[in-house]
């Protein structure tokens, strides 16, 4: 195994250089004032998700309360920014490094008091410790501002080169650079010797102690390292916002992040970027369509957990291996027979998810469907709904085992062709 | 003295109401190695099913059923999702429970709606058992502890008089050599995820009309129930009973003193112009924290918790 390439290896080189592009490029294509909070939001989580990553992926850490750097970040850099408006001399686009700082201080705070074990335990010490911030931010006022949050203003002091931050397309071009920063900085250290270490504590501590290394020393390095990339992230949520409440702190973020990095998939590096970018999507353009949102991610979640607990980065990954072997048509016949009754499962599933929101909001007893009406106060659609993802279901049980025996002989074949 | 001896009975109640989730999640996790982040939506699941046969039925049968109800849930959720995981890791389950967590709610979101429902103590047990001084101590909180304190005789006798009970702690220490001598263990995993599971749910059926039965209340409890089974020690039943004891007792008490440090200050003599905020705190305000700093101060002292020997 000689593992990734270096930092600055040329394909490496080649791929930084096509993520710049890209982040350049996004906006000129979907310029749109809603597209483009979407992206601002969409780079914010990038480097949050990451940042989880170091822990869970890299370190195997399970978080949950990895919010509490994130919020820490951002109360600290909408104090800054209060502070520049009173005379701080301190330049609007260097603020989140005000997130950084408090995100580490508060991760060597509470990584002293909680990496001294691993697994369940930090599980639930992390569990605990974000409860207790948490419960703490709404007893202090004057820092965390209460119920109604901490706000600031963006646009302070004379604009530099005519960047004031007032319009949304140049504070996206803030979150882009800060996100690039992060990523490739975040990349460079899993090439570190702390980095591989982080993943030999992961995978045997007890091994990584004969080699000479403290595993609650390296566990402790990158929960603070991982502190200072989340309070960027906050940093850069406080000034996009320009608005943060002790929401921010709370249980709820600590576990979108986790849906994010695992349906994205822990094993590799670009997995969270994968899971926060489409989880922002779905957040949006869901939440925009149905109530139910919640019951869908809810869902989506367990099934991943379920079926594809490497996340969505290892299905590519399984993939692209027959691609490279050029057999990857030899699993599509299959997909197209499991394919149908997925869809008439799913289908049956919203359908029935979809009428009983419907039935639970109240007054209206009927739902437009394809420009007909539904009355949902008798049997048929409900009923219809069920045999569908009931015989979804059963056909999917039958016409499985047809798609595990192609992948099995496409990767035998693959095999055996490289030889 | 009024204030004391109510309070301690008050928190005594609750402590062991807290006992019968935190002894279920301890259960699981001695048999699995993961805690079960769901627990608490099987407590608010109880209360609902109970509030929902009540209707119907009333009371008695309530009790009856919608613990057994949530258990044969419980056992399902063991053997059609978590034996599943059980194969990807600690990990992959942990976070199965929480997904489970997440859809349970919305699911009693869906099914009862965003609101409190009208789940009261029965008419007949709703009055006064005794007046203490000249606090009414109800009827209801006395059933509470009969039937936490019944619970828990019947589980201790199971678990050490009874052959089964033999057979599940044999399983929890050394589950290859039970599975060797003939035994289901995987049935054995099950039927004790689903008795834990039960056992939330029982406190579901009680504890939902003495508080309040909402969607919000697994969070509510689910968080210090956690914070129970680690001060306890990972796995302990002593410990867990211990814990929510204290922590019962802890909450009951904090949230009625309205004291703070400035105040003892005032009292010893200072007189401070300018006081810090954390200060004028009074401990009712700071009442919230206290589960969460005794867990991380148990931690930091005496990371095994109370009387925990399990090393993770």
């Amino acid at each position: 195994m000689s593992g990734a390439p270096p930092l600055l290896h040329r394909r490496r080189l080649l791929a930084w250089g096509a993520l710049a592009a890209v982040l350049i490029v996004l906006p000129l294509l979907f310029g749109k004032s809603f597209a483009l909070s979407l992206l601002c939001q969409a780079g914010i989580m990038v480097i949050f998700a990451l940042s989880y990553n170091m822990l869970l992926g890299q370190t195997g850490l399970l978080s949950f309360g990895h919010a509490v750097y994130f919020g820490i970040g951002a109360f600290a850099t909408i104090h800054a920014l209060n502070r520049v408006d009173h005379g701080l001399p301190l330049p609007v686009t260097l603020l989140p490094l005000a997130g950084a700082a408090a995100g580490l201080a508060a991760g060597l705070l509470f990584g002293y008091v909680s990496t001294k074990r691993a697994g369940t335990t930090f599980a639930m010490i992390s569990l605990g410790l974000g409860e207790l911030v948490a419960s703490a931010s709404l007893m202090f006022p004057a820092l965390f501002g209460g119920e109604g949050g901490v706000s600031g203003n963006r646009v302070v002091g004379h604009a530099v080169l005519g960047i004031s931050y007032g319009p949304q397309i140049q504070m996206y071009y803030l979150i882009a650079a800060w996100t690039f920063v992060c990523i490739v900085a975040m990349y460079a250290l899993t090439q570190t010797p702390l980095g591989r270490m982080a993943n030999a504590v992961r995978d045997n501590p007890e091994r990584a102690q004969f080699v000479g290394y403290d595993p609650q020393s390296v566990r402790f390095l990158m929960l603070a390292l991982s502190g200072l990339f989340a309070g960027i992230a906050g940093g850069l949520s406080a000034l996009n916002y320009e608005i943060v409440t002790a929401e921010t702190l709370g249980a709820q973020t600590s576990g979108i992040v986790l849906l994010m990095t695992f349906v994205g998939g822990v094993g590799f590096f670009y997995g969270p970027i994968i899971g926060a970018v489409l989880i922002t999507l779905l957040q949006i353009a869901l939440a925009g369509v149905t109530n139910a949102w919640l019951f869908y991610f809810g869902l989506f979640f367990l099934v991943m957990v379920l079926y594809a607990p490497g996340g969505i980065a290892s299905l590519l990954h399984m993939h692209r291996r027959l691609w490279d072997a050029g057999r990857l048509a030899r699993v599509l016949p299959a997909y197209a027979w499991v394919g149908p009754p997925l869809l008439l499962f799913f289908g049956g599933l919203i359908g029935l998810v979809e009428m009983a929101y419907q039935r639970a909001d109240g007054d209206d007893m009927t739902m437009k469907v394809f420009g007909s009406r539904l009355d949902l106060s008798t049997a048929t659609p409900w009923l219809a709904a069920l045999l569908a993802a009931a015989a979804g279901l059963a056909l999917l049980r039958a016409s499985w085992p047809r798609v595990a025996e192609a992948w099995r002989q496409a990767l035998a074949s693959a095999e055996g062709g490289e030889e | 003295m009024e204030f004391t001896l109510i309070s301690l009975l008050n928190g005594v109640t609750y402590g062991l109401l807290l006992f019968m989730l935190s002894s279920g999640l301890t259960l699981i996790f001695s048999m699995m190695g993961i805690l079960n982040f769901a627990h608490a939506s099987f407590y608010m699941l109880g209360a609902y099913f109970a509030y929902q046969i009540s209707v119907y039925l009333g009371f008695w049968p309530a009790l009856l059923f919608a613990p057994l109800l949530v258990g044969l849930v419980g056992a399902l959720v063991e053997r059609y999702g978590m034996r599943k995981v059980h194969k990807f890791g600690h990990v992959a389950e942990l976070l199965f429970t929480f997904g489970l967590s997440f859809l349970i709610e919305e699911v009693v979101h869906l099914v009862w709606g965003l609101s409190a429902v009208d789940y009261r103590v029965p008419h007949f047990l709703d009055g006064t058992l005794f007046t203490l001084y000249t606090t009414a101590f109800p009827i209801y909180k006395g059933f509470m502890m009969l039937v936490s304190v019944g619970m828990l005789a019947a589980l201790y006798a199971a678990l050490t008089r009874t052959r089964i009970g033999l057979i599940i702690q044999a399983a929890i220490s050394k589950p290859e050599m039970v599975e060797a001598l003939g035994h289901n263990v995987p049935r054995i995993f099950m039927l004790v995820f689903g008795g834990g599971t039960a056992l939330a749910g029982l406190a579901g059926v009680i504890g939902g009309n003495a508080f309040v039965t909402e969607p919000g209340m697994a969070a509510a409890v689910g968080n210090i129930v956690f914070v129970i089974v680690v001060v306890g020690g990972l796995g302990s039943l002593p410990g867990a009973f211990i814990a929510s004891l204290l922590i019962g007792v802890i909450q009951t008490f904090s949230v009625a003193i309205d004291y703070s440090v400035a105040d003892f200050a005032r009292q010893i003599g200072f007189h401070v112009q300018v006081t810090p905020t954390l200060a004028r705190l009074s401990i009712s305000q700071l009442a919230p924290m206290l589960p969460y700093l005794l867990m991380v101060g148990i931690l930091i002292f005496r990371p095994r918790g109370l009387m925990g020997a399990r090393e993770s």
